[in-house]
């Protein structure tokens, strides 16, 4: 039985996705959701406490064999993306009950809640399947789900975004498509592992190095990296806001597991070193860092300023990524984490705000600090762990990432992590200024504190930041024994 | 709409067959070309035809907006309680094999309830669109 909660884990959401959708108008959609997702959030603790202790999980579907049939293997890595990825659904759906109510039209509900939780299925299905061919249609589930999510923001322009969101994820999903083909016909097989064995024996023949480009950038439009991150800005600003708190830490995450498992496990040890992905993420992850970050600092919308500091923050990822070390890929990992937590609570107290006065530009913000005492403490823990300061989870992710930096000798590297973070006060420094040193302006009725639903779920992501910040067992534990895990990582 | 006696005879007589040829596709799916992704599509040309011949009104009369709805929930659960029960009969997700007194009937039994689910959705999620796009600018 311990073996059919890695199906289980994609198989309840997707049960649930149609019957929410055909539930009376009300409350009981969000009840079914609510429910579901916290099962899937204990069955992956589960889960990933299975892994620990008894080593990986394999689970045939339908009884056919690998490589043959599909195959989820679960070890690790992927069992601590799912536990990101369901926990934060857990989290974010009891938030998403009243500020949905405000923003989505009643009678489209229903469709929210089916869309979230198929957006839940896919997610959680990347995360949990072992073929190549399979990851692909749970990103398809994923991001259609989200297209659709995205679009039923209540400003108009959530068209325009979801729309831009759908071509530039499509052209990723189909790149990813085209790499997936070529590498199957040079090894007649899907099955990552059976892959991993095979491909080693053709592996500089040009059809496999095109496949792995086409992957490589597939994935990467999929996770934001600068200078492909052109949709993430627009897609965060007007999506929901409960939309916004799940994607922005689950989303790019997912993308980011991929790209690993791809890059270290698919392919053998040392094969990216052969190649100019490297270099290339590096670049990319300091370019992301500094434009993005700088980009940030301008914004006079206060969910477009966390939108872009989520492209720098997935610099920093890409940046350990590329470093191709174990340091590096546990740090990337770390932050995959955090990033998650810190970005959660951000985007939650900035959606409480807009449940309170149905907006989020800087100048409306002015002084709500002093009105909303208990959002304003979320910015502020969560601003500073995105700062890294010491203390919070935001520091041991930036901690590591600098000693993998130090390990390589990479000291423009160190040079740009420690400056992104000053740009990173300066962002966040905007943000506290607006909310608690600029005077009240006068024309607004009175504000007043968020309710308790939007509070209590926001502050179980604040005291996880702080909490991470300080007992890192969890995280940094799981995270050497998942870099450990992809044996293609260079020395 | 301005009725035309051609359309109305021709509409008339060819719709049954669409609807047969889509059962035919649907149920011999598992022995020859074809399946409950094909099936479903041409199960929908055949109400779309009569919605196009007709006029929209008289086919969302004989299929409701919300059936609509709820048909294309119901082809998800139906494929994904395939899976449950063999999972409940003690094997893998979607293991066939456990639903027939031998592994030949199981097999045959579990993908063609899993194809009438592909189908009912598909048929529901194509006329869904039709009805979508064709009622633009409707109240």
């Amino acid at each position: 039985m311990g073996n059919q909660i890695s199906l289980l884990l994609v198989v309840i959401p997707l049960i649930a996705a149609p019957i929410a959708a055909v539930l009376p108008r009300g409350r009981l959609p969000w009840l079914l959701a609510c429910v579901v997702a916290s099962v899937c959030a204990i069955l992956a603790g589960v889960q990933l406490w299975n892994v620990l202790n008894e080593g990986t999980i394999s689970y045939e579907l339908g009884g056919w064999q690998p490589p043959w049939g599909i195959e989820y293997r679960i070890d690790a890595l992927n069992a601590f993306v799912a536990l990101i990825v369901a926990v934060i659904a857990a989290i974010t759906l009891p938030y998403a009950l009243l500020s949905a109510e405000q923003e989505i039209p009643e009678e489209k509900i229903p469709l929210f809640y089916s869309a979230l939780l198929l957006c839940l299925t896919g997610l959680l299905g990347i995360t949990q399947t072992g073929d190549i061919f399979n990851v692909f249609v749970f990103l398809e589930i994923s991001s259609l789900a989200s297209y659709a999510l995205i679009s039923l923001g209540k400003d108009r322009k959530a068209f325009t975004a979801a729309y831009q969101y759908l071509i530039m994820g499509t052209i990723g999903a189909t790149f990813y498509l085209i790499g997936v083909g070529l590498i199957y016909s040079e090894t007649g097989s899907l099955n990552m592992q059976d892959v991993a064995n095979i491909l080693p024996s053709v592996l500089h023949f040009r059809t496999v190095e095109t496949g792995f480009a086409f992957i490589m950038i597939g994935i990467a439009l999929k996770l934001a990296l600068f200078p492909l991150h052109l949709w993430l800005p627009n897609a965060y600003t007007y999506a929901p806001s409960a939309v916004t708190v799940f994607l922005a830490a689950t989303a790019t995450k997912v993308a980011v597991y991929v790209m690993l498992r791809i890059l270290f496990m698919l392919f053998p040890q040392g094969f990216a070193m052969t190649t100019p992905a490297e270099e290339l993420f590096i670049v990319s992850g300091i370019a992301g860092i500094i434009i993005a970050s700088v980009y940030a600092i301008y914004q006079s919308n206060i969910k477009r300023l966390l939108a872009y500091s989520s492209v720098a923050q997935v610099g920093y990822m890409v940046l350990g990524i590329g470093f191709a070390s174990v340091a590096g890929v546990t740090a990337s990992l770390i932050h995959l984490f955090n990033h998650a937590l810190m970005k959660g609570a951000l985007f939650m107290a900035i959606g409480a705000i807009i449940y309170r006065i149905g907006a989020c530009r800087m100048e409306q913000i002015h002084g709500l600090g002093k009105a909303m005492p208990w959002t304003f403490g979320a910015i502020v823990v969560g601003g500073l762990s995105l700062i890294g300061v010491p203390g919070t989870a935001g520091f041991v992710s930036k901690w590591y990432l600098v000693s993998a930096a130090i390990e390589q000798q990479a000291w423009i590297s160190v040079a740009v992590i420690l400056f992104g973070s000053l740009l990173a006060v300066v962002y966040v420094g905007k943000l506290i200024e607006a909310l608690y040193f600029k005077p009240v302006s006068d024309t607004g009725k009175a504000v007043r504190e968020a309710p308790m639903l939007l509070l209590v779920p926001m502050y179980s992501l604040v005291f996880a930041n702080l909490y991470f910040g300080l007992d890192t067992d969890l995280t940094v534990g799981v995270a050497q024994q998942a870099a450990a895990i992809l044996g293609g990582i260079g020395q | 709409m301005r009725p035309n006696l051609i359309l109305h005879v021709v509409a008339k007589f060819v719709i049954p067959l669409i609807i047969l040829f889509a059962l035919y596709v649907q149920f011999h799916g598992d022995f020859g070309p074809g399946g409950g992704f094909q099936a479903g599509v041409i199960f929908s040309a055949a109400f779309i035809l009569y919605s196009l011949v007709f006029g929209l009104d008289r086919a969302e009369k004989i299929i409701p907006a919300r059936w609509l709805r709820i048909l294309a929930a119901l082809g998800v659960v139906i494929y994904a309680g395939v899976g449950i029960e063999s999972m409940i009969l003690g094997g893998n997700y979607l293991d066939y094999s456990l639903l027939g007194s031998n592994q030949i009937a199981g097999q045959h039994l579990g993908i063609l309830l899993v194809e009438l689910g592909v189908g009912i959705t598909v048929a529901a999620a194509m006329l869904i669109l039709f009805f979508t796009f064709a009622g633009r600018g409707r109240s």
